[in-house]
């Protein structure tokens, strides 16, 4: 960790015109629960069912495209990193840096949202909102490591990442189960199921595989985009 | 006192060969790093600053790697050629991280005095996105100045100068090199590096054309064949009193354009002779041009000249 580095990112990542959509995304999500509330007596079911599919399944996965991305992303595509780079700092520490910082902010935006929606839902004596919250910041945590990584090996990550989010996660996992052994989604499932013993949260995943799943995508993808930044080439100005 | 010595090295990108086996030796003093556009000088200075891996051969500050080793940064100063910055901050916040990302023991006095040195002190408090080109180059400079490094790259560092500004950075990057710090910037205007360097690097198409003192470089360049363009009231004598004197090559008469191709041998005499012979036989001159002072031909004669 290095403060310098920290304060630079969040400033940059909440400074831009995008950090708008990090606050609309949840403040969306809150309205839409507080809607569904306003409704009437909410079952647990279907309380799972929004943390689910809105939280889980579309907030956070943006949030992490958007952060994961944005931690690193404008600073190598405008040749500031270069400030970074020319200082006597182990390269690693950059990358776990833009990682905290961007886990921080998921955690804010994604996780926080997720646990008021479960309490606006279903009230505070339940286990879901916390079970959602475990989840939601887990599931942020990988796809900012594995977001901020793709944007450090190319310049497309944005486009890969939300092709990642939708198609994989939503479309081809949503048909084929195989392939949700290899979801993000899937693998935090597995937490918010543990977690909320006496509901049907659905996950297709085994705890143990889920959380060293998530650990590991998240902890290799770092290290990985730590790696790649000893090697970082700028497109020359030639 | 540090040197950067540059063995052998190449850098391609795909099939393009940017830099092609280039030897050089950068040490105290000013050094410039002459060349036309595209002749790989951004390529160099970002293998010399540890920005990009040599293909080929390798970069050194004195015994220790440039490429892969966070630790010349201590040593190293880079001012980048382009303009992106953190340009929320202002300029003295700016300085500041960059004094701190340094680990410099006291960051707010280095900042402070690296502004200085660019005399950036009365607009430090303004946010860098509203600053002018040349404020923009001297806070890179201060940038890479806050830790006092032995060695300085620039690229482009005049790019989008005004005169004014262009004048008082080439009056401090000569006076850090008196310092005895190592500088080297590139720029692709011969007037530009011989009003800084003593030494000049010249790059031609990838490729190491010619090195040496800065007279050197100016000599080769001015004495060599120079084609000129002539237009005056009476060609046919102009033409016949240049040719009667030793410092042309050869004059022909285009009487499509109905000009004068003059071929000077001898620059500074000839510049002497057209006004003299004008005035001595009441000829008007109408036109004195250079046909080939392209920097391009400038250059493609140093490569395939005596350098």
């Amino acid at each position: 960790m290095n403060a310098t580095i920290a304060a630079l990112t969040a400033r940059g990542l909440l400074g831009r015109r995008r950090s708008l959509l990090l606050i609309a995304l949840p403040m969306v999500q809150l309205f839409i629960a507080g809607g569904i509330r306003l409704t009437g007596e909410v079952s647990t079911e279907t309380s799972a069912m929004f943390l689910q599919t809105f939280a889980l399944g579309a907030v956070v996965p943006l949030l992490g495209l958007i952060i994961g991305t944005g931690v690193i992303g404008p600073e190598i595509d405008d040749g500031s990193i270069l400030y970074l780079l020319g200082k006597p700092i182990r390269r690693p520490v950059i990358a776990v840096t833009k990682f905290v910082v961007g886990a921080g902010c998921v955690a804010l935006f994604g996780a926080l949202p997720a646990v008021i929606s479960g309490f606006i839902l279903t009230g505070p004596a339940d286990d879901l909102p916390l079970a959602f919250g475990v989840a939601t910041l887990a599931a942020g945590a990988a796809y900012v490591a594995l977001f901020l990584m793709l944007a450090v090996i190319t310049r497309q990550a944005a486009v890969i990442g939300l092709l990642y989010a939708l198609v994989w996660e939503t479309l081809i996992a949503g048909l084929i189960p195989g392939a949700q052994r290899l979801s993000v989604r899937q693998w935090a499932l597995a937490l918010a199921d543990r977690l909320t013993p006496e509901i049907s949260v659905v996950a297709t995943v085994g705890l143990t595989v889920a959380v060293l799943a998530l650990a590991g995508v998240t902890v290799l993808a770092t290290a990985y985009a730590g790696l790649r930044l000893r090697s970082l080439a700028l497109a020359g100005d030639e | 006192m540090s040197v950067i010595t540059v063995r052998n090295a190449s850098r391609w990108f795909g099939n393009v060969v940017a830099v092609n086996d280039v030897s050089m030796r950068i040490g105290p003093g000013v050094t410039g790093l002459l060349g036309p556009n595209g002749a790989g000088k951004s390529t160099l200075i970002q293998m010399m600053a540890g920005f990009l891996a040599p293909s080929a051969g390798e970069v050194r500050l004195d015994d220790e790697p440039v490429w892969k080793n966070e630790r010349v940064y201590r040593r190293i100063g880079v001012v980048p050629e382009r303009e992106a910055m953190y340009d929320f901050l202002t300029g003295a916040q700016f300085a500041l991280a960059n004094a701190k990302l340094q680990r410099l023991p006291d960051p707010h006095a280095a900042a402070e005095r690296a502004l200085a040195t660019v005399e950036m002190l009365p607009a430090r408090n303004r946010v860098i996105g509203t600053y002018s080109k040349g404020m923009r180059q001297r806070v890179k400079m201060a940038a890479a100045l806050v830790h006092d490094p032995a060695v300085l790259l620039l690229d482009e560092p005049f790019n989008g100068m005004d005169p004014r500004q262009r004048l008082q950075l080439m009056e401090l990057i000569r006076r850090m090199g008196a310092d005895g710090r190592t500088i080297l910037f590139s720029s692709h205007i011969l007037e530009e590096v011989e009003q800084v360097a003593q030494h000049i690097e010249v790059m031609v198409a990838g490729r190491h054309a010619a090195s040496g003192d800065f007279r050197d470089i100016r000599r080769l360049m001015t004495d060599r064949p120079h084609m000129y363009l002539v237009r005056t009231s009476d060609d046919r004598r102009m033409a016949a009193a240049l040719i009667g004197d030793a410092c042309t090559g050869g004059v022909e008469l285009d009487w499509r354009e109905r000009a004068l191709r003059v071929q000077a041998i001898d620059f500074a005499r000839f510049v002497w002779l057209v006004p003299k012979i004008a005035r001595d036989q009441d000829i008007r001159l109408y036109e004195l041009s250079p046909a080939d002072e392209s920097l391009e031909s400038v250059f493609s004669y140093l490569v395939g000249g005596p350098a």
